[in-house]
């Protein structure tokens, strides 16, 4: 598989995903620069990392979207590429207008970093067909504004296109409010497109993919992507 | 030319100087200075800068060893771990920056520290602070620990460089006057160490970073250098404003330029800005520079030269490169979106010429703006209080008949009780080398492409400092190492942060003295080298001067990272041991103050051929992975150490069943601070292989109970002692302290 990872001036999860597809899974990974426009036809997955990009300043991904580098990837989600957007990357998928709804201050209004666990709501989908149905993920999450919002209307057409792939839960699988740790609507933790080729989550699946540091739920994901190649 | 003030000796004092030190300027230039020199000599003359009460005292430490590449002197010091790589470590203070603006002051306590590391080419991989509050009853402690967390929380994370751990404590001492040290550990191959160096006439001196503007000036001589009064709040604009985004940007853009054979030396504009960058990097290769401050990138229009010298605009570097490669360093600076420009060039000469618009507005000698401060000798004296709370007499405490009371105020107590709400505000993961996540004895990194880890622990009980200097550090050192020890490293390489009060008076000067002499002697001991450190005086407001407070980074090598050690039981059923052994030290002790708010009596002894002893037995049982969990006893004793272990367990939280045949007090039992005692874990079948080996280290060792179950009891002499429900005292050691800082009255 071939995978890019797009680094933004302020993306420092960017390393991490390098490590994770290059150095733990073994795949062809390169870097790709913000301010190239380019043609990415040639890749199977582009990554957009966590960070904060541009600083996350006047909102976080709002800025980022007008890099040049998001023409490419937008044409690149068109043609049916496939694209991960990783915390402050799925921040930017959101402001980019590839996924819909919006992310806003975790309803802590502190930024939270541990682990906690997410449930598989679909696995009809490139980043989900390893996993098991309705399994539990414990991975950790890092953000100030992870709390993901959408209107009632849009959500249930979304969950009935099976677009919501992850929710909070607890260790049991069991969506509580108390498992949600930033207040998102109906414990929203990941989702995908219509075409379901674009993916974007809070969590962080590459912080619990290296064996070396212990959890390995997060090695679901990028399996779900690499049976495909 | 600008109206520049008329120097009076009034003009002198507001800048800090004495009249025998503006007698000494004089000598030394052979005339007056200019408005603008003076200002120079302001800060670079400042305690803060030029270390003129400490240096006398910091010349006794031990700095040299084997694996040392940089002792102090340079921005950080620098340790070989061996496979082509080297440590580069330093712990700084920003201590009233941050009690007068909190968020800002510990945010750009972090960028500094940051920017001491990478200035020395290597990557910040993790980022550890120490830090102290008054009482939480008091809205303002609350107020300046959710700005302090908040500030760290949100430099530290948009850099990307993980907070892997630290200390808080609160202690009455600290209401006036907190203490925030930052500590930074980057990594940095062993033959790419940067110094801050200009090198030889010609070489071009390169501006990279943010714009200069009015803020921080004086941070270093006027805020760092003196008391806090009624007029501190006065001192705001001092304070320096921080982005982590453009600091971010100068990591990745520094460490790409520093990958070329032209770059000579390289220095953070800190504490005293451009000013001190510039003299102590020509001062070293015993050279001069020429600058011209009309190239200076300005943030905004009418600087006078004076402000943009003294200016601290934070996320500036200062680089030196060989003439002929600007185009290429402005090129990748541009790159990453920052500004950068050549303004000036280094001269044989050791002089100073600073030129602006046309005009030379600073011509200085550079070794008596660097180096001409005098040593002050200032005299020491025991404090008084000694006399009267050196002995703690315990009959006259009076003696419970169970423990649980006790044992439950000390697992909420705020020194105990869980930091959870802390570090889960800082991103403890990003880089994925964090092996032992916050919440240990010491945080563990894996160092990759090698088989290593290092592992760091930042300690110092001051109320043991308090009560007695010299011993009280020595424990600091000793307890950052067994700290790194518990966790499976060896003890490598220490920095140190020493908070004091005032050192015009000679009762903090002799607490400074011993403390020194403390850390000293500990570590020539133990054999650490101290390879960097810093000193923050003037710690006290008001005439209250905070306890004495070194605080120590210890730095540890594991060499097989797959041999880390944690501190959580991991088993149902495996036996609990304790290496070292117990005796009724209940001076300075957390129990002491939290069941009888008392501090008093002496430190607990330190007995250091006990201590490596134990810390030598207790490796060797990692290293031959005869244990499962290992666990220092520190705050509040045996009983909250073995607590710990079974709330850090990574599955479930283990209950445990303790039994002691003493014939101690219950509560010294339980409570007492006892220094070289370790809490270990093991399979039963195990068991006759460690006392075998106990026996023959001659180690106190014996197997108190075992894990399990949902209850923590704990027997003394088949009578119960403590009976609790473990996931009961959890909750509350976990959730004690987010009740504290949520509390709204």
């Amino acid at each position: 598989m071939k995978c890019g990872i797009v680094v933004f001036p302020g993306s420092n999860c960017d390393h991490d995903c390098y490590h994770i597809l290059n150095k733990v899974l073994g795949q062809e990974t390169h870097w790709l620069w913000h301010k190239d426009d380019v043609d990415l036809s040639s890749f199977d997955l582009v990554v957009l990392p966590g960070g904060f990009s541009y600083g996350d300043y006047l909102r976080a991904g709002a800025i980022s979207r007008f890099s040049p580098i998001i023409n490419s990837v937008i044409l690149f989600a068109e043609k049916g590429g496939k694209v991960l957007g990783i915390c402050n990357g799925f921040q930017i998928l959101l402001e980019s207008g590839l996924l819909p709804g919006a992310l806003i201050q975790n309803h802590t209004r502190k930024f939270i970093c541990k682990n906690i666990f997410i449930r598989v709501e679909t696995i009809n989908t490139p980043f989900t067909q390893e996993c098991k149905d309705q399994s539990v993920l414990q991975i950790p999450i890092a953000h100030h504004q992870g709390s993901y919002y959408i209107d009632p209307n849009s959500l249930k057409d979304m969950e009935e296109r099976g677009q919501i792939l992850f929710r909070y839960c607890d260790a049991k699988g069991k969506v509580t409010a108390e498992s949600n740790p930033n207040g998102s609507v109906s414990s929203v933790a990941g989702l995908c497109n219509e075409k379901k080729n674009v993916m974007g989550m809070m969590p962080h699946p590459e912080r619990c993919a290296d064996p070396l540091l212990g959890n390995i739920d997060g090695q679901n994901i990028f399996q779900s992507l690499l049976s495909q190649s | 030319m600008h109206n520049e003030p008329e120097i009076s000796s009034q003009l002198v004092k507001d800048h800090g100087l004495t009249s025998d030190e503006y007698k000494r300027i004089l000598d030394l230039i052979g005339r007056s200075p200019n408005f603008t020199e003076l200002g120079i000599f302001s800060v670079m003359w400042s305690e803060h800068c030029s270390y003129k009460s400490s240096r006398p005292f910091l010349k006794k430490l031990p700095t040299e060893g084997p694996r040392v590449l940089q002792g102090p002197g340079e921005n950080a010091g620098v340790i070989d771990i061996g496979d082509g790589f080297a440590v580069v470590f330093k712990i700084e203070s920003h201590n009233h920056p941050s009690f007068i603006e909190p968020h800002q002051g510990a945010a750009t306590g972090v960028g500094g520290i940051m920017r001491d590391i990478f200035t020395m080419g290597a990557r910040p991989i993790a980022l550890m602070d120490s830090l102290r509050f008054g009482e939480l009853d008091d809205s303002r402690t609350r107020f300046l620990l959710n700005g302090v967390v908040d500030g760290i929380s949100n430099y530290g994370n948009c850099t990307g460089v993980p907070t892997v751990g630290g200390e808080v404590y609160f202690d009455s001492c600290y209401n006036g006057n907190i203490l925030v040290n930052a500590f930074c550990l980057g990594l940095a191959k062993s033959d790419g160490i940067f110094l801050a160096k200009a090198g030889g006439a010609g070489n071009l001196i390169l501006y990279v970073g943010s714009k200069t503007g009015r803020d921080g000036i004086h941070g270093a001589s006027l805020l760092a250098s003196s008391e806090f009064d009624e007029t501190t709040e006065d001192k705001r604009p001092t304070v320096q404003v921080g982005d982590p985004f453009t600091e971010k940007l100068l990591i990745e853009a520094c460490l790409e330029i520093m990958e070329f054979d032209w770059v000579v030396g390289v220095q953070d504009m800190g504490a005293a800005g451009l000013t001190s960058s510039s003299f102590e990097m020509a001062h070293r290769s015993k050279a001069g520079v020429r600058m011209d401050l009309s190239k200076v990138p300005l943030r905004e229009k009418g600087m006078t030269p004076y402000e943009i010298l003294l200016s601290e605009s934070q996320e500036r570097m200062l680089f030196v490169i060989k003439p002929g490669h600007e185009e290429k360093a402005i090129s990748i600076l541009e790159k990453w979106g920052l500004d950068a420009a050549v303004i000036g060039e280094v001269i044989e000469e050791p002089e100073v010429h600073i030129n602006f618009e046309s005009k030379e507005v600073v011509n200085l000698p550079t070794f008596p703006v660097v180096d001409g401060a005098l040593d002050l000798k200032r005299d020491t004296r025991p404090p008084d209080y000694l006399d009267q709370i050196g002995q703690l007499n315990l009959i006259e405490l009076p003696e419970p008949k169970r423990g649980d009371k006790a044992f439950i105020k000390l697992l909420a107590c705020p020194n105990i009780a869980s930091k959870e709400w802390v570090y889960e505000q800082y991103d403890h993961m990003v880089r994925l080398n964090t092996l032992v996540l916050p919440g240990s004895d010491a945080a563990v990194l894996r160092i990759k492409d090698t088989k290593k880890a290092v592992a760091i622990s930042v300690d110092c009980n001051s109320r043991f400092c308090y009560l007695d200097p010299y011993e009280g550090a020595a424990i600091a050192v000793a307890e950052g190492c067994r700290n790194v020890v518990c966790s499976g490293a060896t003890p490598i390489g220490l920095t140190n942060c020493l908070n004091f009060g005032n050192p015009e008076k000679p009762e903090i000067m002799w607490q400074f003295e011993q403390a020194v002499q403390g850390i000293g002697d500990a570590c020539r001991y133990f054999d650490i080298p101290v390879v960097s450190g810093n000193v923050s005086l003037y710690n006290e407001t008001k005439g209250q001067a905070i306890f004495p407070t070194p605080t120590v980074a210890v730095v540890g090598l594991i060499e097989d990272q797959t041999k880390t050690m944690t501190q959580g039981f991991k088993k149902s059923g495996h036996c609990i041991g304790l290496i070292g052994f117990t005796m009724e030290e209940l001076g300075g002790s957390e129990y002491l103050k939290v069941l009888f708010d008392k501090n008093e009596g002496k430190p607990p002894v330190l007995d250091r051929k006990q201590e490596k002893h134990v810390q030598k037995f207790c490796l060797e049982l990692t290293h031959k992975e005869l244990i499962q969990s290992a666990h220092d006893c520190s705050e509040g004793g045996l009983v909250i150490a073995v607590a710990e272990s079974c709330f850090s367990s990574p599955e479930e939280t283990l209950g445990a069943t303790i039994e002691f045949e003493s014939t101690l007090r219950g509560d010294a039992l339980m409570f007492s601070e006892s220094q070289s005692r370790i809490v270990i874990s093991f399979p039963e079948e195990l068991k006759n292989q460690i006392e075998k080996l106990a026996l023959s280290y001659s180690m106190d060792f014996s197997v108190i109970g075992k894990t399990g179950g949902s209850q923590f009891t704990v027997n003394i002499n088949g009578q119960e002692y403590i009976k609790q429900d473990i996931e009961t005292i959890k909750e509350i050691w976990k959730t004690s302290l987010g009740r504290y800082v949520g509390q709204t009255t």
